[in-house]
């Protein structure tokens, strides 16, 4: 990490993918601008990062790219508020800051030989897509077991990642399940909601871990039917979202008990969770 | 302090008053010079220009001092961008060095928590700059208020903690003792002279009484957990009712340190700021999903208490209160911590 940890870094967007039809998640894909950064910035799937508008302030993102591919950082920003309104209005080439990485990761070592269920929704499943991606990597995919992905969306049409969708359903290393609420023409996918659709195509629980991350309604729901299915609390780990301002642990904002969601997460076991003594936190 | 119960401690000497001025003039020529005055009908520590400044005569000062490391609002780096490109400035370090004259030891302390808070993993080097750089000279009281409770909390009304040298008023001048090799440096000034046993048997004397003036709080052992099993307790809303989510308790906290980060911008440049924020306002945890963990004053309130009790007690090993009773005296609807600590004491769980 940077000596000044409130100082970020510059970046530039290369691409920029309108993610929904609703225009409401952009994915910005963004390249180093300087080689030290470039080296410096090792992460591990879950993690996040700080992204400056600068003049409009920063706002935390969790990685979308995978680490396995280097160079490029992707962040899918959904249109919220005054930051998140000012990265959709950046065009190609233009230059934001970027503090990080931040936050704990999935535990990849504790992943290894396992079976794992991921359970997303929303723009909470750019960080499933990281992990995805990495697992499938060439290097990496040997080393863990069964993939078990179930997506969610209100329609076709709010599903991120289309083209890694596709890429995923032509391999026959995994099992894409997307759902969406209502059906639509030509849709091929499940209608339902998520934790329906998690309780009929989970992995058998043993030697399987289940990683939730999402919006608060859908880990809500999702949590009940991971117990169901027999997933002991310290099987499943989720990625908690609180609101963030410095990501680095000082500025008090984003604690759960006597955890902090920036250093001590955003992913914690379900286990973890309930040996702290906190308010609802999804 | 004295080892073996005889001979001078090599670190005490006596700051006679009639040398004080001396000594500050002296300070002043060195450094910056923060030091109590007095504002209309209140006491602040501000920046001195000159030894008649300064009021030592004064329970405690109105704010804390911790804006002098923290300040309210500060300026983490400027930055210009053009279409493609951004340049980030880091303003740089103080080139005079500091002291913080004549503060409380409570509000010394204090900084004690912050230096854990703001240290750690991602030190926060604009705190350090100004902490670094800066002498710590408190005053121990010898008079402490009603509304004091620094003893309870772990430090006391003569707790060197803190501080680089701690002074005592022996009524003709000042028992100095060093606290750090920074404050006996400050000792080497020709306006201290040698103790003698009979200051220092009176300053023993002094510091006793002092403590024993105070009156302790009662508190269950082992707070910290017995905070999380009445977590859920109905006493909160009872306890929290009046509450009105000013903040002032955590502004005037020598230990409270939430903030925000915003960027003010004129054009095409502008600056990072940071500014205190506080756990008591609504929207300090508002989520984009439209949750609030704490929506209501009653969950803010107990925030306050839990991290300063509980949260603190064990992710640094240390209570996120020193006891200087500011938010028992400035809080509009007289909500008093001790007795809220204390009811939460006598409370059910355990
Ligand atoms: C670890 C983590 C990872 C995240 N990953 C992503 C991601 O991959 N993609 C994505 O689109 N969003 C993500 N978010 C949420 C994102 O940070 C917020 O949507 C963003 O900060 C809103 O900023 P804004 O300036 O646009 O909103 P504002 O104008 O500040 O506020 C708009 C609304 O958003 C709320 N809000 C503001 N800041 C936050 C915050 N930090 N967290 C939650 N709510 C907030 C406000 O209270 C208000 O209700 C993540 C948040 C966290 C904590
Ligand atoms: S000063 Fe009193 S009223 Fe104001 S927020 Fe603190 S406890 Fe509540
Ligand atoms: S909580 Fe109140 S008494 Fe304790 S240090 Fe803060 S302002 Fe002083
Ligand atoms: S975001 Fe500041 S403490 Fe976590």
């Amino acid at each position: 990490m940077m000596e000044n940890p409130y100082v970020p870094f510059p970046m530039r967007i290369e691409e920029i993918i309108t993610e929904t039809e609703d225009d409401i998640i952009k994915t910005f894909e963004l390249s180093f601008v300087r080689k030290e950064e470039e080296e410096q910035f090792v992460y591990t799937p879950g993690q996040f990062a700080e992204i400056s508008v600068f003049g409009q302030g920063e706002a935390p993102f969790g990685m979308a790219s995978t680490p396995t591919q280097p160079g490029r950082l992707a962040f899918s920003v959904s249109k919220i508020g005054v930051v998140t309104g000012a990265l959709h209005r950046m065009e190609k080439g233009d230059v934001v800051g970027v503090r990080g990485p931040l936050g704990n990761g999935y535990p990849l070592e504790a992943f290894k030989g396992r079976n794992l269920v991921l359970v997303g929704g929303g723009f909470g499943f750019s960080t499933l897509r990281c992990l995805t991606n990495f697992i499938l990597h060439d290097s990496n995919r040997k080393d863990y077991g069964a993939l078990t992905v179930v997506y969610g969306a209100r329609a076709p049409g709010l599903l991120l990642y289309k083209k890694d969708l596709e890429d995923w359903r032509k391999r026959g290393d995994l099992q894409v399940h997307l759902t969406v609420d209502k059906d639509e023409k030509g849709w091929q996918g499940h209608v339902g909601l998520v934790p329906d659709v998690t309780r009929s195509v989970a992995p058998d629980p043993r030697n399987a871990y289940a990683v939730v991350c999402g919006p608060p309604a859908m880990i809500r729901f999702t949590l009940p039917v991971l117990k169901e299915l027999g997933f002991g609390d310290e099987k499943i780990f989720l990625s908690l979202e609180m609101r963030m301002k410095c990501g680095i642990g000082k500025c008090g904002r984003c604690n759960v008990g006597s955890k902090y969601v920036c250093t001590d997460g955003p992913v914690f076991s379900r286990a973890e969770l309930a040996g702290l003594t906190a308010e609802e936190h999804v | 302090m004295i080892p073996g119960g005889y001979g001078l401690p090599p670190s005490s000497k006596i700051l006679k008053k009639d040398r004080l001025p001396s000594f500050l003039e002296r300070l002043l020529e060195e450094r910056i010079v923060f030091a109590p005055v007095r504002r209309g009908e209140v006491i602040l520590i501000r920046e001195i220009h000159a030894p008649s400044e300064v009021v030592l005569e004064y329970e405690n000062a109105k704010e804390s001092p911790k804006s002098i490391f923290f300040p309210e609002r500060e300026p983490l780096f400027r930055y210009r961008t053009e279409k493609g490109k951004v340049e980030v400035d880091i303003p740089p370090g103080r080139e005079r060095s500091r002291v913080v004259f004549g503060i409380r030891p409570c509000d010394a302390r204090g900084l004690l928590l912050l230096d854990k808070v703001l240290g750690g993993e991602y030190r926060d080097p604009y705190y350090f700059d100004k902490r670094a750089e800066t002498l710590v000279v408190s005053l121990a009281c010898d008079h402490p208020n009603p509304s004091c409770f620094c003893l309870s909390m772990g430090g006391g009304p003569c707790s060197p903690e803190g501080s680089d040298l701690l002074l005592l008023d022996l009524s003709d001048g000042y028992l100095a003792e060093a606290v750090s090799e920074r404050g006996a440096a400050l000792l080497e000034d020709p306006a201290f002279e040698k103790s003698d046993e009979e200051s220092l048997a009176v300053a023993k004397k002094i510091k006793r009484e002092s403590e024993v003036s105070m009156k302790p709080v009662a508190m269950k052992e082992n707070l910290e957990e017995h905070l999380e099993r009445v977590f859920d307790d109905p006493v909160w809303k009872d306890l929290t009712e009046t509450c009105l989510g000013c903040g002032i308790c955590t502004y005037l906290c020598p230990t409270c340190y939430c903030f925000d980060l915003c960027d003010e911008a004129a054009g095409s440049s502008g600056e990072r700021i940071r500014v205190w924020d506080s756990c008591q306002f609504p929207l300090f945890t508002q989520q984009a999903s439209g949750l609030n963990p704490r929506p209501t004053a009653k969950e803010r309130f107990r925030q306050r208490i839990m991290h300063k009790f509980s949260y603190l007690p064990k992710s640094q090993a240390m209570l996120g209160c020193v006891g200087c009773g500011r938010c028992v005296t400035e809080c509009p609807v007289n909500l008093d911590i001790r007795e809220v600590v204390k009811s939460l004491s006598g409370g059910n769980g355990g």
